[in-house]
């Protein structure tokens, strides 16, 4: 469709999010980067079934292991979409972006020490 | 299985705290199979730690290993080679082989990653319930294959008591009433009428953890 | 007689039986123990101490037991074995007796989870129907349960609870076979509301001729409010309490739905009084002893026969 979308986003492809593990996300985090999101099929349409909604899980799962780090989150989101839905695409990948710069580069890289505390919401000044 | 649950990462964090140089120690057996201990776990909180220091500017080196079992000598010894490199083994294997790493390993401190709970089975993948409390006299036999000491909330053994309501424990609506499990199948078996008029008697705990740490010999095995 | 209990003496004698319940405070204060007796005084032929019922720690069953005997009563030590071992239940029996109480009501006890330290650890080294044994063997084989000697056996006469509405039900009455066999001689039951399933309890119960071979006291409960029958309907195990019961309540003011629990109360008691084997009431007025003067002149049992 030779829509725009952000250069900053790697695009790593696997067959089926389901494929995707908790330690590929913790790696990613590990390196460095700032944010990472899951694009699945739409709920219902995975082709291989049940995939997107393992990870649906997984991502939830890993939600909690950043939670309890004190990093925020809003880093890693899972998001559900079909392959003729190339606008949609864009617009995920444009709303991530936007949604991860506002949040500032990730803790790991600042080695800053926690940007997040649960239940209190984001701690200002790091 | 011995059935265990990792310890919150903030506790496994601030436990660590002041090493840079640990074994992560796993273990292939009970542990792995109830997804707290294996060798992915192993990975997943080696990175969750890395992440940890990584934010606070710190570093870590983390040397993973997952061995056959942690309670036999033979495959505590295989860490040998390398174990005077590193400050700690943060093992997440059940208790038993957090001890043994502590136990050969002397001149380093050995460091639970798990909380280890019972002797159970899984319901359905991810679910883990208990079954067994190890008291070292069997009855099962007697109370068609359902243990009243693990699964009656009260370890009667004359039970069920006033609060078991529509066969769940009073306790605790999501546990089963243990003697209306053991009721129903001793009729499903025909055995009730014989068994459940008579009077139980007094159970033994001696040979339970009642009695102090317990040891099996088998003279016929020993070298 | 095997013991020197009045309520022992009183159903010896045909007597229609009358027990009530003391709760001990959550303090070092005797008094409130004496001013609970004295509510009861000439009231009840003997009367419970319970032994830090739902788990909330109380004032010692054993000491209150003995206040309220230097003030003239029959004291009935209520034991759980969810807190002592038999070690501790052998020499509290021994305790029990030496000081002169004579009669115990032998219970496993509500789970630690209910109540005030859900950290401790429970023991349960026996259960009820255990307890019972223990006592009897004591009592009339004047052994320990190693089967060895004691100096001077304890003569107590032996209770034990039943809650015909918790379920399997079709066991309850079996359970109840079972404690007789192990050595009760009296039952307090959990507080009745629903007549006809007790009804058919004691049918059953009468059928296997337990009645005759133990004395059933029925237990009884005034609801203060139509609230409170709600909460015991659906948060307290093993109670039943009827619809019925809770729309009567419900249809009068709250003022006075107090005075009708009382009416319900004495109304159990009169209809209870017809159905065969029962011997007697025990009447728990959770925090309302006040009443229970009420409740059983109300229900025509006073004044308490002299034994």
């Amino acid at each position: 469709m030779r829509l725009d979308y952000p250069p900053n986003v790697k695009i790593v492809r696997v067959p089926c999010t389901g494929k995707v593990d908790l330690l590929h996300i913790l790696k990613a985090f590990e390196e460095g980067v700032d944010g990472v999101y899951v694009a699945g099929c739409l709920e219902g349409e995975c082709h291989f079934l049940r995939g997107n909604l393992r990870a649906k899980k997984r991502v939830m799962h890993v939600k909690r292991i950043l939670t309890a780090l004190g990093i925020n989150p809003e880093r890693l989101q899972m998001y559900n979409l079909s392959a003729a839905m190339g606008g949609r695409f864009a617009e995920i990948a444009q709303e991530m972006t936007e949604k991860v710069r506002a949040l500032g580069p990730s803790p790991i890289k600042t080695g800053k020490g926690r940007e997040f505390v649960e239940g209190q919401g984001e701690e200002k000044g790091q | 299985m011995i059935v265990a649950e990792a310890k919150p990462i903030a506790d496994i964090v601030a436990m660590i705290d002041r090493y840079d140089k640990i074994i992560l120690a796993g273990c292939k057996a009970c542990v792995a199979v109830c997804a707290a201990g294996g060798e992915k776990e192993v990975g997943i909180l080696a990175s969750a730690i890395t992440l940890a220091r990584k934010r606070d500017g710190r570093a870590i080196e983390i040397r993973e290993v997952t061995l056959e079992r942690q309670c036999d000598p033979e495959y505590v010894e295989q860490i040998r080679g390398f174990a005077g490199d590193y400050q700690a083994i943060l093992s997440i294997a059940c208790g038993v082989g957090v001890q043994y790493m502590a136990e050969h390993y002397k001149a380093i401190p050995a460091l639970p990653g798990l909380n280890t709970s019972f002797m159970g089975g899984s319901l359905e993948q991810g679910v883990w319930s208990e079954r067994c409390q190890g008291c070292g006299t069997c009855i099962l036999h007697l109370t068609g294959g359902i243990c009243p000491v693990t699964r009656c909330s009260k370890s009667l053994f004359n039970g069920p008591c006033g609060g078991s309501s529509g066969g769940k424990c009073e306790v605790d609506k999501e546990i089963e009433c243990g003697w209306q499990l053991i009721i129903d199948r001793l009729k499903a078996l025909g055995e009730f009428e014989s068994r459940f008029a008579e009077i139980f008697p007094l159970k033994d705990w001696s040979t339970s953890r009642d009695g102090g740490q317990r040891k099996i010999v088998r003279e016929d095995l020993k070298q | 007689m095997k013991t020197g209990s009045r309520l022992e003496k009183v159903l010896e004698k045909g007597v229609f039986a009358v027990t009530s319940e003391c709760g001990p405070p959550r303090g070092a204060d005797p008094d409130v123990i004496r001013e609970k007796g004295k509510l009861l005084e000439g009231v009840v032929d003997a009367a419970n101490i319970t032994d830090c019922q739902t788990s909330m720690v109380r004032m010692s069953s054993l000491a209150s037991c003995l206040i309220l005997k230097e003030m003239g009563f029959d004291p009935i030590l209520q034991m759980v074995t969810r807190d002592r071992n038999r070690i501790a239940i052998q020499s509290d029996i021994l305790g029990a007796a030496a000081l002169g109480i004579n009669n115990i009501l032998c219970l496993s006890g509500d789970h630690q989870r209910f109540g005030d330290h859900p950290q401790a650890k429970n023991v349960y080294d026996i259960d009820s129907i255990q307890l019972i044994m223990t006592v009897k063997k004591m009592r009339d084989e004047g052994k320990f349960l190693n089967d060895q000697e004691l100096t001077k056996a304890p003569q107590l006469f032996i209770g034990a609870a039943a809650n015909p509405f918790a379920d399997p039900f079709e066991i309850r009455a079996l359970r109840l076979a079972k404690k007789v066999a192990a050595g009760a001689e009296f039952i307090q039951t959990q507080c009745i509301f629903n007549l006809e399933r007790f009804a058919e309890w004691m049918r059953q119960v009468v059928d296997m001729g337990l009645h005759e071979r133990v004395a059933i006291l029925a237990g009884v409960t005034p609801l203060k409010s139509a609230g409170m029958g709600k909460y015991m309907k659906n948060l307290v195990p093993g109670m039943d309490v009827p619809e019925a019961v809770i729309e009567r309540l419900k249809g009068v003011p709250k003022e006075k739905q107090g005075a009708e629990g009382i009416k319900i109360c004495i109304e159990t008691i009169l209809r209870l009084r017809e159905i065969q084997g029962v011997r007697g009431v025990h009447i728990m007025a959770i925090e309302w002893e006040e009443k229970v003067r009420e409740i059983a002149e109300g229900a025509g049992l006073l004044p308490r026969p002299k034994v």
